[in-house]
């Protein structure tokens, strides 16, 4: 009995070896042949919804890849930082350690900043979908945005106002604790002064999406503001709204691309937000074709409309992939080598046409051009106006 | 007429931070400890009221029964598990142990209701605001209840300290603790009695805070949680009259600031109130002005 138990350990451990060794070895050449593409955003805390997005387009975009080109494979590497410069500055060291060889990211911008710096020191290129503050790019010519920067998104609503609403009495209320928030208001105000009109009234708030807004509010309507432009992150946004409501005032709102994800807030009465424009380069509800086929195929993996987030990832990694291929490198060179033959792509004459944008192109301080879209939410949609 | 708006804002948030302020002058007082852990006892009631209403489907006032329920627990049972052994152990270990205990709750929040902000449902849906002067003057059904709430908790707790045997009990405690326990008085009852009255407040000041400003997240306490210990410290740590006094006064002079001064600058000018009273008056408004017997 014994024995027959003896020999019986024997063939499993012997069986496990032969297995964790096959496993190693068939790991190793898969990776041999696979571009490592890291991506980094917060899955978890106040501003997960973004990363989410992110992490989920690109995958959907690597798996298209995947399936459709039998010579290429890209291998997404996700890391959280839940919006916290140092936890993703960790992140990205993380996935360094595990190989990676471009980054995707990250997601938001006072994060960004922080980890910029550290891909310029150790040249890894880095393409992020959101993280819009001029800090990004500045100084870095490893880092590129595929979306609009802080201060021309600032720019393109104040230009959308002056020429779509004339005479609107237009008031401002911002984070003056966020880079983001305070860079595109700073923006605007340049721009929309430069034009000879006038803000009737700003306030600020700090960071904390809790708080009372009744005084920022009162001064709003004491103004007589009827256009609030709120260059903030959806979830005050969605608590002035409803604190706005109960004070019986009731402004347009012109958000930007941190409104996005208000619709999907649980527990929003998003009737609240009828009548919200915002300048986003993406509308789930778009008729063209590929938007379709690519809110499709996103509906169907995740079971969530797409916010312009995943699209602006899901261009990234297409970018990543178009870019990639006109480098002639080989995915068992270096991220440097990588790095430089991509960055003299990206300031070439390399324009990239996806969901978020047609023909965009960069410049060498990193920043794309492409024209803006603005929608309007009705029905509890984005339509495209 | 827009000061008298912002004067109604500024009580009736003042009025949530004198809700949470008491529990941390309560605790204060009976055991002289700092319970850093109840701004975040204030989420947890939050959360619960959330669900309840949310995906049980209850009416908001059984929630909020429901969350008081909840909190009461909760509150006794930090006491009994994290802070109980430690007494008598100087205060610093109890004081990073409450430290601790805030950080266990709000990742705790984290893992069970995940990282989305939610909006919270108001407790007072369907009451339309009270307009006055041609609707110049707006009063929220909100603002409205957290001031009479307020004021009514502020009473009834008098009543219970001064007129109760167990309100009786814990002043003896708080008084001194070893003579209390000479006369017969069960000590760790009467904290524990404290401590579950602190937290049941806890979560009507969340509900109602919720109900006005309706983000919730993990980190939802945090904030108020610290705006209210300062109007403990500015009334006086360890007086109920001055909890109350010194929430409303921080109330008002946030809101106050705010609208008429600075949104910018009103965190920071209501910090530099509490240093400027901490600098003309040590142990706060209503403080007692104990002398160390040498």
């Amino acid at each position: 009995m014994g024995k027959k138990w003896m020999k019986a350990a024997v063939v499993a451990v012997s069986c496990m070896m032969a297995m964790a060794l096959a496993g190693c070895g068939g790991g190793s050449a898969s990776d041999g042949e696979a571009l490592k593409v890291g991506v980094i955003g917060p899955f978890t805390g106040p501003a997960a919804i973004y990363g989410e997005a992110v992490k989920n387009g690109a995958q959907l975009a690597a798996d298209e890849i995947n399936a459709n080109d039998p010579a290429f494979k890209i291998e997404i590497m996700a890391q959280d930082d839940e919006h916290d410069a140092e936890k993703s500055v960790n992140a990205y060291n993380k996935l360094r350690d595990e190989g990676m060889q471009v980054l995707v990211g990250t997601t938001t911008t006072a994060p960004c900043t922080a980890v910029a710096a550290e891909a310029y020191k150790d040249r890894v290129f880095t393409l992020t979908p959101s993280a819009s503050g001029p800090a990004v790019t500045e100084g870095n010519d490893n880092v590129f945005q595929l979306c609009f920067s802080d201060p021309n998104q600032g720019v393109a609503v104040a230009e959308y106002m002056a020429a779509n609403f004339p005479d609107a009495k237009v008031g401002v209320i911002y984070n003056n604790a966020d880079n983001y928030s305070s860079g595109i208001y700073a923006k605007f105000k340049s721009t929309w002064e430069g034009k000879g009109k006038k803000i009737l009234a700003t306030e600020a708030f700090a960071d904390d999406a809790n708080a009372d807004f009744t005084a920022q509010l009162n001064s709003m309507k004491n103004a007589g503001v009827d256009m609030v432009f709120l260059p903030i992150y959806y979830t005050p946004a969605s608590n002035i709204m409803t604190q706005a409501d109960k004070m019986d005032y009731k402004p347009t709102y012109f958000g930007v691309d941190g409104m996005d994800g208000i619709l999907a807030l649980e527990g929003f009465d998003t009737s609240l937000a009828e009548g919200v424009l915002l300048l986003t380069p993406f509308t789930a509800y778009s008729e063209d074709e590929d938007t379709q086929k690519f809110v499709k195929a996103y509906e169907e993996a995740f079971g969530d409309t797409p916010i312009q987030f995943a699209a602006d990832a899901y261009d990234c990694v297409y970018a990543v992939y178009d870019s990639y291929q006109k480098t002639g490198c080989s995915v068992e060179d270096d991220s440097a080598t990588i790095c430089e033959a991509m960055i003299k792509v990206f300031t070439g004459d390399f324009t990239f046409s996806g969901l978020t944008g047609q023909n965009m192109k960069w410049n060498e301080a990193g920043e794309v051009d492409k024209t803006p879209k603005v929608c309007v939410i009705q029905d509890g949609k984005y339509i495209e106006k | 007429m827009s000061i008298i708006n912002s004067l109604i804002s500024g009580l009736s948030l003042g009025s949530v931070y004198a809700i949470i302020a008491l529990g941390y002058t309560m605790v204060y007082g009976i055991s002289r400890m700092l319970n850093f852990a109840h701004g975040d006892v204030i989420m947890i009631g939050s959360y619960v009221s959330f669900c309840l209403t949310m995906y049980v489907g209850m009416p908001g006032w059984l929630a909020l029964v429901g969350a008081m329920a909840a909190c009461t627990v909760l509150g006794v049972t930090i006491e009994r598990i994290a802070y109980r052994p430690l007494r008598g152990t100087g205060s610093l270990g109890v004081l990073i142990t409450a430290i601790g205990v805030s950080y266990f709750l709000q990742n705790a929040a984290l893992l069970i209701w995940g990282a989305n902000p939610r909006v919270f449902t108001t407790l007072f849906k369907g009451l339309d605001p009270i307009r006055l002067a041609n609707a110049r003057l707006v009063i929220t059904a909100e603002s409205f209840f957290t001031i009479i709430v307020c004021v009514v908790i502020m009473v009834a707790l008098t009543l219970f300290v001064h007129r109760t045997k167990a309100g009786k009990a814990m002043r003896a405690v708080s008084e001194d603790n070893g003579a209390a326990q000479l006369m017969g008085i069960n000590v760790n009852q009467s904290i524990s009695l404290t401590f579950a009255i602190g937290s049941g407040l806890a979560a009507v000041a969340g509900v109602l805070m919720c109900s006005a400003y309706p983000v919730l997240m993990p980190t939802t306490g945090a904030m108020p949680g610290i705006k209210a210990f300062t109007a403990a410290v500015v009334g006086g740590i360890g007086s109920i009259p001055g909890a109350m006094v010194g929430g409303l006064i921080l109330g008002i002079i946030e809101i106050l600031s705010r609208a008429y001064i600075s949104t910018e600058l009103s965190d920071a000018i209501v910090f530099a109130c509490l240093i400027i009273v901490l600098l003309v008056k040590p142990t706060g408004l209503f403080g007692k002005n104990t002398r160390e017997k040498v």
